[in-house]
C-alpha cells in the first residue's frame, strides 16, 4: 500500500504478512499504521457522538439511561483526543519528518515500533470497560475526583491505560526530538527547517513535559480509590480542587499538543496552493514557541468557577488573553502569504482555508470564554462545547484531512479523485456548521454541557446540531471510499505532485522509497 | 444531494413552529448578571469587527489573486515592520478588554455587605438551602411531573410538561432588590450552582466554602441547572429561585420557620 515493492526486496530480514507490521522498525509503515489505527479510532469516537447526538435529538430520554450517556461523553473524549488526533499527528510525523529533513529513517526505530503497538493494547483495555457489569468511566475525560472517585470496576483499567497511551506519546515525541536534532540534512540550520517540522518539534517538548503530569495526578487518583491516601478527598484533609490544578496544567499543553502540528501543515499547505512562500516564517516559529510556553502558565481558565482568589483570576484571565496574539500573528501571516499569490483550489488547499476560518471563529469563541466574568455564565454550557470542537475539529481533523490528502500521493505514488475529495470537502464542512453552530446559540441560552436531557426551549437547535452530526458521520464514509480507490490505482503521480510545493519530500520519487534518502540531500 | 436536501429541509420544517429561537445570553435581572451581558456583546462585537476586517482580507485575496485569474505570485515573504504592527494592535485591543473585564471581575467578587445568607449545599441530586440568619432549612429537587416525564420509555410528552427539567418542589425564595451572599459546598461530589438570568455559576465543592452574591431587581421566577457533571442524574437537578419583594419574604420566612419549629417537634 505505501511501500515501495522494489525496495522492500532488497530488505533481508524483512518478514512478511502480519509480522512485517508487529515488528516493523521503518518510518513509513509505522507512519501508516498510526494514521490507519487514527481512523478507526476516529470512526469508534465518532459513533459515540452519534449515540450522544442520537439522544439530544429531543428532549426526554429515548435511547440510553443517563449512566450511559456520560460514558458515551467520557470515552468519546479519551478516544478522540489520544485515538484519533494524537495518533494521527504522530503518523503523519513518522512520514513526513524524515522525508522533511532528509533522514533515511527515525532516529529510535526500534523505539518507534513499541511507541505505536502500546496503542492497540491500551484501546483495547480502555474500550473493554464498557462492557464491565459496572459500565466504563463515566466521570467525564477530565476524570474530577470525588466523582471519578465513585466510578467502578472500570476506574483502575482506565487509569492504566491513560498511563499507557501516555508512555507512549512521550516515548514517540523522544523519537522525534531525537530525529529532529540529529538527522537533518547538511545545511539545514533550525531556522530553515521545514515549518511542520518546527511545530512538531515544539509539541514534541510540551508533552515531554506535560504528560508525566497527567499520570501523577491519575495515580494519585488510584491510590485515593485503593491505597488510602487522601489528595483529593476532603473528609481526609485532602483537596479536590488541586486534582484540578494538577489535570489543566497537563490540560491546556495538550490542548496545544492537538493544535500545533495542525498549523504546521496549514502553514505547509497555504504557500504550496499559492505559490508563495510563507510570509513570516520567523514570526511563525516565534509565534509557536510563544504559544508552547504561554500554555504553562493559563491553566486555571478551565477552572475560573471553583472560586479561586480574585489575583488568581485576574492573572489566569491576562495570561489567557495574550494568547490570542501570537495566535493572531499565525492568522495574519496566513493571510499575507495568500496576498497577492497564485491561489488554486485543491482538495487541500480548501481544507486548509476552511481550517483558518473556522478555526479563527473558535479563537473568537475562546477570547470570549478568557473574559472571566463572562465566563461564569459560558462556563460548562453548549457553548464551550462549540468553542472547542471548532477548534478540534476543523481545526486539527480539518488540518488532518488536509495533510492526507496533500502528501498522498507523495506516500502512495497515486492521485486521489479531486472531484470526489471537493464533494468531500464541501460536504464535511457544511455538515460540521450544521453541528457545532447551533451549539453556541444554546449554550448561550442556558443548556449545560453533559447533560443527556434538556429542558424544551433547547430543542431546535439540538435537532438541528444532531441532523449535522449524522451528516458529518456520513461524509467520513465519503473519505473512507476516496482513500479506497485510490490505493486501487496504478502508480501514476509525479515526484512533485502539486505545482506550488516546497520541500524534500518532493525531490524523491513517488511513492518515497522505503528508505527515504539512503545519502543527505544539500540543503543550502 | 437533491433528495439528501429535501430530506434536511423536510426533518427541519416543523421547528419553524415551535418554541422561539434563543440565540444570546439573557441580559438578566441582576448587576453582576448585566455586567457579564454587557462583557460578553462588547468582546463579541470586538470579535465581529476583526473578523469582518480579516475574513475580508482573505475573500478579497481568494478571490482576486487567484491563478485562474491569471495572478502572477508577488515574491515578498518578510516584513519586520507588519509583523510589529500586527502583534502590538491586537495587544492593544487586549488591553481594552482587560481594563472593563477586571473592573467587572473585582465587582462581581466583592460579597462585603451583604444582608441575607444563604447557604446552598449540593447533594447527589438535589439541593439544600439554609438561610443562615432566618433559621429556614429545605432540599430541593426536581418535580415530580419531570421526574417522571424523564424516566426512558415514560412516553410522557415532555412538552406537555410544566417547565419539564426546570421545576422544583420547593423553591428558593429571595427577595428583590437586596444583597444577598450565597454561600456554596456540596456534601459529595463537585456541584455548580448557576441560574444564569440572575448571576453566573459557581462550583459547589466538598470541603469548600464558595461565595457568591446576587441582587435581583425584578420579581419573577428564575430558573437554572446544575452545571459541573455530578453523576448519572446530574442533568436533573434543577434550581428555582422565586424573587418576591421584600415584605412577602418577610412573610414566607416567618411561614416557613413555623413549619421548621413544627417540624422539630415531631
Amino acid at each position: 500500500m505505501s511501500v515501495n515493492i522494489d525496495h522492500l526486496k532488497e530488505e533481508h530480514h524483512q518478514p512478511s504478512g502480519l509480522m512485517r507490521w508487529i515488528t516493523t522498525t521503518n518510518h513509513k509503515d509505522i507512519g501508516s499504521l498510526y494514521l490507519w489505527f487514527s481512523l478507526l479510532m476516529f470512526f469508534v469516537g465518532g459513533l459515540m457522538a452519534l449515540v450522544i447526538r442520537a439522544e439530544l435529538f429531543q428532549p426526554g430520554l429515548q435511547f440510553v439511561v443517563p449512566g450511559f450517556f456520560n460514558q458515551m461523553t467520557t470515552m468519546h473524549a479519551l478516544i478522540m483526543i489520544f485515538g484519533a488526533v494524537m495518533p494521527a499527528f504522530v503518523g503523519l510525523a513518522n512520514w513526513q519528518l524524515p522525508m522533511m529533513i532528509g533522514a533515511p529513517d527515525m532516529a529510535l526505530p526500534r523505539l518507534n515500533n513499541w511507541s505505536f503497538w502500546i496503542l492497540p493494547f491500551a484501546f483495547t483495555m480502555l474500550l473493554s470497560t464498557l462492557f464491565f457489569e459496572s459500565g466504563g468511566p463515566a466521570a467525564g475525560w477530565t476524570l474530577y475526583p470525588p466523582l471519578s472517585l465513585q466510578g467502578g470496576n472500570s476506574m483502575p483499567f482506565v487509569i492504566f491505560s491513560i498511563h499507557l497511551l501516555g508512555a507512549s506519546s512521550i516515548l514517540g515525541a523522544i523519537n522525534v526530538i531525537a530525529t529532529i536534532l540529529n538527522m537533518r540534512a547538511p545545511g539545514m540550520t533550525l531556522m530553515k527547517m521545514p515549518i511542520f517540522v518546527w511545530t512538531w518539534l515544539i509539541t514534541a517538548f510540551l508533552l515531554i513535559a506535560s504528560m508525566p503530569v497527567l499520570a501523577g495526578a491519575i495515580t494519585m487518583l488510584l491510590t485515593d480509590r485503593f491505597f488510602g491516601t487522601s489528595f483529593f478527598t476532603a473528609a481526609g484533609g485532602g483537596d479536590p480542587v488541586l486534582f484540578q490544578h494538577i489535570f489543566w496544567f497537563f490540560g491546556h499543553p495538550e490542548v496545544y499538543i492537538l493544535i500545533l502540528p495542525a498549523f504546521g501543515i496549514v502553514s505547509t499547505i497555504i504557500p504550496a496552493f499559492s505559490r508563495k512562500k510563507l510570509f513570516g516564517y520567523d514570526s511563525m516559529v516565534y509565534a509557536t514557541a510563544s504559544i508552547a510556553l504561554l500554555s504553562f502558565i493559563v491553566w486555571a481558565h478551565h477552572m475560573f468557577t471553583v472560586g479561586m482568589p480574585l489575583a488568581g483570576e485576574i492573572f489566569f484571565m491576562f495570561t489567557t488573553m495574550l494568547i490570542a496574539v501570537p495566535t493572531g500573528v499565525k492568522v495574519f501571516n496566513w493571510v499575507a502569504t495568500m496576498w497577492k499569490g497564485s491561489m488554486t483550489f485543491e482538495t487541500p488547499m480548501l481544507f486548509a482555508l476552511a481550517f483558518i476560518i473556522l478555526f479563527t471563529i473558535g479563537g473568537f469563541s475562546g477570547l470570549m470564554l478568557a473574559i472571566t466574568p463572562a465566563d461564569f455564565q459560558y462556563h460548562d454550557t453548549y457553548f464551550v462545547v462549540a468553542h472547542f470542537h471548532y477548534v478540534l475539529v476543523p481545526g486539527a481533523v480539518f488540518a488532518i484531512i488536509a495533510a492526507v490528502y496533500y502528501w498522498l500521493p507523495k506516500w502512495t505514488g497515486k492521485m486521489y479523485n479531486e472531484t470526489l475529495g471537493k464533494i468531500h470537502f464541501w460536504m464535511t464542512t457544511i455538515f460540521v456548521n450544521i453541528t457545532f453552530f447551533p451549539m453556541h446559540f444554546v449554550g448561550l441560552a442556558g443548556m449545560p454541557r453533559r447533560i443527556p436531557d434538556y429542558a424544551v426551549q433547547f430543542t431546535d437547535f439540538n435537532m438541528i446540531a444532531s441532523v449535522g452530526a449524522f451528516g458529518f458521520g456520513l461524509s467520513q464514509l465519503l473519505f473512507v471510499y476516496i482513500l479506497f480507490l485510490t490505493l486501487r490505482q496504478p502508480v501514476t503521480a509525479a515526484d512533485k505532485s502539486w505545482e506550488g510545493a516546497e520541500g524534500l519530500e518532493w525531490t524523491l520519487p513517488s511513492p518515497a522509497p522505503y528508505h527515504s534518502f539512503d545519502t543527505p540531500p544539500k540543503v543550502d | 444531494m437533491n433528495r439528501l436536501s429535501i430530506l434536511i429541509i423536510s426533518m427541519l420544517a416543523p421547528l419553524t413552529t415551535l418554541a422561539d429561537w434563543e440565540v444570546n445570553m439573557s441580559r438578566g435581572v441582576s448587576p453582576t448578571a448585566n455586567a457579564a451581558y454587557d462583557l460578553h456583546m462588547l468582546i463579541f462585537y470586538i470579535t465581529v469587527v476583526i473578523g469582518i476586517v480579516v475574513f475580508g482580507v482573505m475573500f478579497y485575496s481568494i478571490y482576486h489573486h487567484r491563478k485562474s485569474k491569471g495572478a502572477k505570485p508577488a515574491s515578498f515573504h518578510e516584513s519586520t515592520t507588519v509583523e510589529v504592527i500586527w502583534t502590538v494592535i491586537p495587544f492593544v485591543i487586549l488591553v481594552g478588554m482587560a481594563i472593563p473585564a477586571t473592573k467587572t471581575l473585582i465587582m462581581m467578587e466583592d460579597t462585603r455587605n451583604s444582608e441575607i445568607t444563604v447557604k446552598v449545599t449540593g447533594y447527589q441530586w438535589m439541593w439544600k438551602y439554609d438561610y443562615v440568619e432566618d433559621d429556614v432549612s429545605f432540599f430541593s429537587k426536581l418535580a415530580d411531573s419531570s421526574n417522571e416525564a424523564r424516566q426512558l420509555g415514560s412516553k410522557i410528552d415532555v412538552n406537555k410538561v410544566d417547565n419539564y427539567l426546570l421545576n422544583v418542589d420547593n423553591e428558593m425564595v429571595l427577595p428583590t432588590n437586596t444583597k444577598v451572599r450565597i454561600l456554596l459546598t456540596a456534601s459529595d461530589v463537585i456541584h455548580a450552582w448557576w441560574v444564569p438570568e440572575i448571576t453566573g455559576k459557581k462550583d459547589a465543592i466538598p470541603g469548600y466554602i464558595n461565595e457568591l452574591w446576587v441582587d435581583i431587581k425584578e420579581p419573577g421566577v428564575y430558573r437554572g441547572q446544575c452545571t459541573e457533571l455530578c453523576g448519572k442524574d446530574h442533568g436533573f437537578m434543577p434550581i428555582v429561585v422565586r424573587a418576591v419583594p421584600k415584605q412577602e419574604y418577610t412573610k414566607w420566612v416567618s411561614l416557613n420557620q413555623k413549619n421548621r419549629v413544627a417540624d422539630k417537634s415531631k
